[in-house]
C-alpha cells in the first residue's frame, strides 16, 4: 500500500485535487442558487409544494444518467468536467433549496412579527434575522449535500472523470486492489474532514443554538 | 395622543374585526384595550403601527395620519412588546435590546451602552447582557422585551398581552415594576389584554370592546366599575364591582378617630396587638394615607374588634377607623 502510494503519489494527489474540486464547487454554486430559490418557496407559500416536489424529482434522477445526458443539453464534450459540476450542482440545489425553505419556515412567527414591528424592512429582516435563525437547519442540509457530493463524484469515473473514482476503475481494470483501497480510504477521509469543517463553522457562527 | 377616527376593518372573507371605532388614547397615559376574543383589540392595536391597514377611517398619532408615513420609519418610532417577548434567539440579550437603535443608524457601541443602562432599569443585572434568550426564564425574557421596546426612547408604546405568558407571581411582580417604570417615563401606551383585572390594575383608561369590534365603553377603571354603560360591560367587569371600585378611593379621605383602650402599642406608639375579652390578639395589619379604601375595608373586616389602624411613615398609630364609621362613610360616599 505504502509502496503504491510512493510510486503513484502524483496520480493520487491529482485525483484527490480533482475530487475536491468536482465535489466542492457544486456545493458552493448550489448553495448560492438554493438561497434565492428556497426563499421564493417561503415568500410565496403556494410555491412551496411545487418546489419540494421538483426537488424530489430532480434528486431521484440517477447520477450516471445525468452525466451522460448533460452533454446533449449543454453541448459540452462528454469528457468535460463541466458535466459533473453541473450535475452535482443540480443535486445540491435539489437538496438545499428545500432545506433553505424549511429553515426559513422554521423561524418562529413571533420572531418575524417582532422584527417587522421593530421597523425592519423585508430584505434586511431576511439577512439580519431570518437567515441567521434558520442557519442551523440550513447548515445541517449543507452537511448532507457536501457528503453526498463527495461520494457522487466517484461515479463520474465511469465516464472518465471522477477524481478518486478513477482509482477504482483503474484497480478493477488491472485486477489491482491497492488503488481501490486507497481510493475508498481517501473518499471516506475527505467526506469526514469536510463534514467536520462544516460542524466547526456551525459551532462558531451559531453559539446561540447551544444555549 | 393616538386617535381612532371611525375606523373599520373588514377582512377579506367577510369578518368585521373592527366596527366604526372612534376613541382617543391620551398622551402620557396607559390605555388598555380589553375584551373577549374576536373583539378586534389586537387588530386595533396593530393598526397603530400599520401591521394592519384599516378598511376605512383613520388612525392618527399626534394629529398625523399613520397611513401617510413610511412603515419601517413609523415602526422604529413606536415601541412594541408582545406575548412570549418574541426575542431574537440568535442575538444576545444586549443586542436584542440594541435592535432599534442599530436600525436607526447608531453605532454598535452607542447602542450597546444605552442598552446596558436599560437592562438595569427593567431589573436585569448586567451579567445577563451576554446571555442568549434561551438561557432566560419567561419573566426575564419579558423584561428584555420591555427593554427592547424602550431602547430608542419612543414616545408611543404598543403592548400585546405582554404579561400573559408568565405565572401569576411573576406577573404581579412585572405589573408593579412596569407601573413604576411608566410613572418615570410617561409614555403613551396602548396595551391589549383579555384579562379585565389586569386592565383595571394597569390602565389609566380602559376601552372595553365587544365581539365584532364595537367599543362598549371607554373610561377610567373607576368609571367602568361604578357606572358600567350596559349589561355587557357590567358582566365583563365582573362581580365584586363595588368592592373593587374601593381600590380607587384614597384612604386619606376617610375620617379617623383617636385610638381607644382596645389597641395595645409599644412605648413609641406603634400598634402591637388588640385587647379582646379572650386575651391579646395580633394586630394583623395597618394602613397609611396612601392606601385605598379597599385596604381599610379589608382591615376592618379582618380585625377581631372591627377596627382598622392608620399609621404614619414612622409606623406610629395616628388614628383608627371603626367598623360603623366606615359604613357611615361608604353610605355618604354613595350619595
Amino acid at each position: 500500500m505504502i509502496q503504491y502510494l510512493q510510486n503513484n503519489s502524483d496520480t493520487v494527489l491529482a485525483a484527490l485535487r480533482q475530487h475536491l474540486y468536482l465535489a466542492l464547487v457544486p456545493v458552493l454554486l448550489g448553495f448560492v442558487i438554493a438561497l434565492p430559490v428556497g426563499y421564493l418557496g417561503v415568500r410565496f407559500p403556494w410555491l412551496y409544494h411545487p418546489l419540494v416536489n421538483t426537488c424530489g424529482v430532480l434528486y431521484s434522477i440517477p447520477s450516471l444518467a445525468l452525466f451522460v445526458f448533460l452533454p446533449v443539453v449543454l453541448g459540452t464534450k462528454i469528457l468535460s468536467p463541466l458535466n459533473i459540476v453541473v450535475a452535482l450542482t443540480i443535486y445540491t440545489v435539489a437538496l438545499l433549496a428545500r432545506t433553505v425553505a424549511d429553515g426559513l419556515r422554521s423561524v418562529d412567527k413571533l420572531v418575524n412579527e417582532a422584527a417587522t414591528a421593530m421597523g425592519y424592512r423585508r430584505l434586511r429582516r431576511l439577512v439580519d434575522v431570518e437567515l441567521p435563525v434558520a442557519l442551523p437547519v440550513i447548515l445541517a442540509g449543507l452537511r448532507v449535500a457536501t457528503v453526498a457530493n463527495i461520494s457522487l463524484v466517484s461515479v463520474g469515473a465511469l465516464i472518465g472523470i471522477g477524481g478518486l473514482g478513477q482509482l477504482f476503475t483503474r484497480g478493477f481494470q488491472l485486477f489491482y486492489v491497492e488503488p481501490i483501497v486507497v481510493g475508498i480510504v481517501l473518499s471516506v477521509l475527505l467526506a469526514g474532514v469536510a463534514d467536520l469543517v462544516i460542524v466547526l463553522v456551525q459551532r462558531a457562527v451559531t453559539p446561540w443554538a447551544r444555549a | 395622543m393616538i386617535t381612532f377616527e371611525d375606523v373599520v376593518k373588514i377582512y377579506p372573507g367577510g369578518g368585521t374585526a373592527v366596527d366604526h371605532l372612534s376613541m382617543e388614547l391620551p398622551t402620557g397615559k396607559m390605555t388598555v384595550l380589553v375584551g373577549p376574543s374576536g373583539c378586534g383589540k389586537t387588530t386595533s392595536l396593530r393598526m397603530i403601527n400599520r401591521m394592519v391597514e384599516p378598511t376605512s377611517g383613520r388612525v392618527l398619532i399626534d394629529g398625523q395620519d399613520v397611513s401617510g408615513q413610511d412603515e419601517a420609519l413609523l415602526r422604529r418610532g413606536i415601541g412594541y412588546v408582545i406575548q412570549h417577548a418574541g426575542l431574537f434567539p440568535h442575538r444576545t440579550v444586549l443586542d436584542n435590546v440594541a435592535t432599534v437603535p442599530m436600525l436607526l443608524g447608531r453605532t454598535r457601541r452607542q447602542a450597546r451602552a444605552a442598552s446596558l443602562e436599560l437592562l438595569e432599569r427593567v431589573g436585569l443585572p448586567a451579567e445577563f447582557a451576554k446571555r442568549y434568550p434561551a438561557q432566560l426564564s419567561g419573566g426575564q425574557q419579558q423584561r428584555v422585551g420591555v427593554a427592547r421596546a424602550l431602547a430608542a426612547d419612543p414616545p408611543v408604546m404598543l403592548m400585546d398581552e405582554p404579561f400573559s405568558a408568565v405565572d401569576p407571581v411573576v406577573r404581579s411582580q412585572l405589573h408593579a415594576e412596569f407601573l413604576r417604570l411608566q410613572q418615570d417615563l410617561g409614555k403613551t401606551i396602548a396595551m391589549v389584554t383579555h384579562d379585565i383585572d389586569e386592565a383595571i390594575k394597569l390602565g389609566d383608561y380602559v376601552a372595553i370592546l365587544r365581539q365584532g369590534g364595537v367599543l362598549a365603553q371607554f373610561g377610567t377603571p373607576q368609571e367602568l366599575l361604578d357606572h358600567p354603560a350596559d349589561d355587557f360591560v357590567a358582566s365583563f367587569v365582573g362581580r365584586d364591582r363595588g368592592l373593587r371600585s374601593l381600590s380607587f378611593d384614597a384612604a386619606a379621605s376617610v375620617p379617623v378617630s383617636p385610638p381607644g383602650d382596645d389597641l395595645v402599642t409599644d412605648e413609641a406608639g406603634r400598634p402591637v396587638a388588640w385587647r379582646t375579652p379572650s386575651g391579646e390578639r395580633p394586630i394583623g395589619g395597618t394602613f397609611t394615607k396612601d392606601d385605598s379604601l379597599r385596604v381599610i375595608t379589608d382591615l376592618a373586616i379582618m380585625s377581631p374588634v372591627g377596627i382598622a389602624v392608620r399609621v404614619g411613615a414612622d409606623g406610629v398609630c395616628d388614628g383608627i377607623v371603626r367598623h360603623h364609621d366606615l359604613v357611615d362613610y361608604l353610605i355618604a360616599r354613595r350619595s
